[in-house]
């Protein structure tokens, strides 16, 4: 695919991941960079979309949807990472499969201050707390780096996290470009 | 007046004659209660996650929409979980109930009170949060009631005050692999030890 087709489509190809891999439950907080992902989850009847008030609901969550055979993913911004610390322990304890979809803030030309600590500590967060975490930088590198992430979390039994970077995403900017 | 419900028997209570119903219990009392009146494949007793336990049975009822699920937990677990409330109000799962063993007070850390001495009423939040079906048990003749409305279709926030005591601790399994591998076993067969 040429490169500013797959610029334009990857969140059509996590999608399209997400079905291959047969995702059921869908936990998320919002972010703006998923927001055609959410979209495309959501129009899909194998697929529930459960929106959550607090990040750490959604580990909590897919520990029982495994529990009961579902397989889900937690889809969120890098600040809703610093939310899920403690309940990472649930999927360690337990060794329940929990890939993480991670939008970056605070990361490459970030507008807001209050965006950066959180969205700086988030890889050695994760990793402090077991997750096997991957960066995807570009565009082209978004889909492959979701599919080992899931691979990886369904078949060796643990948290795992793509960071999808704001390079990928772009930087908001409030208007005041 | 002070609860007096006793909280082994309100737990024999709502598990008498279970059948295939997937019962998760929250840190601390809770998991010893469940473990006290009897363990099983289909116990899922927490070690930690304080705050996850309501949504750790909406995971699993959204997963297994045929099986009843019940989540026991205490007061504080529960404040630590309160936009759980809403989110399960939301998803309106028909086989999920949650119950609140009420004492309040942090029973595993010196007795200290929780916000529920001082008033904070859980039903109300509960209800609040949109879940229809409420129910708040003081009396040991509520008992029966409490246990057909767990069994009855739709989601069901239940709080039973219970008498601030501390019972005999009976340990369920640490292995915290052993009790997800267990129960996935008892649900899926053993395809549960294969599933891609």
């Amino acid at each position: 695919m040429p490169a500013d087709t797959v610029s334009e489509t990857w969140p059509e190809q996590i999608y399209d991941l997400f079905r291959r891999h047969a995702i059921r439950q869908v936990a998320l907080v919002p972010d703006a960079g998923h927001a055609r992902l959410i979209r495309l989850c959501q129009a899909d009847n194998a697929m529930r979309v459960v929106t959550l008030t607090s990040e750490q609901e959604g580990i909590a969550l897919l520990c029982g949807a495994w529990l009961g055979g579902d397989k889900g993913v937690l889809l969120m911004q890098s600040s809703g990472v610093g939310n899920c610390i403690n309940m990472l322990s649930l999927a360690i304890n337990h060794r329940a499969p929990l890939p993480m979809v991670v939008t970056m803030r605070g990361d490459f030309g970030e507008f807001n201050p209050a965006q950066v600590p959180m969205g700086q500590a988030t890889p050695a967060v994760l990793q402090a707390m077991g997750t096997l975490v991957h960066r995807a930088d570009r565009a082209e590198d978004v889909a492959p780096t979701v599919d080992a992430s899931l691979r990886l979390a369904f078949n060796t039994f643990r948290p795992t996290a793509t960071l999808i970077g704001q390079r990928v995403l772009g930087a908001k900017t409030f208007g005041k470009d | 007046m002070a609860p007096t419900l006793d909280r082994r028997l309100l737990c024999a209570a709502v598990l008498k004659d279970r059948g295939d119903m997937l019962v998760i219990a929250g840190l601390g009392a809770p998991a010893w209660d469940i473990t006290a009146i009897g363990d099983c494949d289909t116990n899922f007793p927490l070690w930690g996650g304080m705050g996850g336990a309501a949504m750790l049975g909406l995971g699993l009822a959204l997963a297994q929409p045929r099986r009843k699920v019940l989540v026991i937990t205490g007061d504080g677990e529960m404040l630590m979980g309160l936009g759980s409330l809403a989110t399960i109000a939301v998803q309106r799962p028909d086989n999920l109930a949650i119950l609140v063993q009420d004492n309040e007070h942090y029973g595993e850390t010196g007795m200290q009170p929780t916000h529920t001495a001082d008033g904070v009423d859980l039903v109300a939040m509960a209800r609040g949060a949109g879940i229809a079906r409420t129910l708040l048990v003081t009396q040991p003749d509520q008992l029966d009631s409490l246990r057909a409305a767990i069994h009855a279709p739709g989601c069901l926030f239940a709080l039973a005050k219970i008498a601030p005591t501390r019972e005999a601790l009976v340990l369920p399994p640490r292995d915290g692999a052993l009790l997800q591998a267990r129960m996935r076993a008892a649900l899926l067969g053993p395809e549960a030890y294969h599933q891609l």
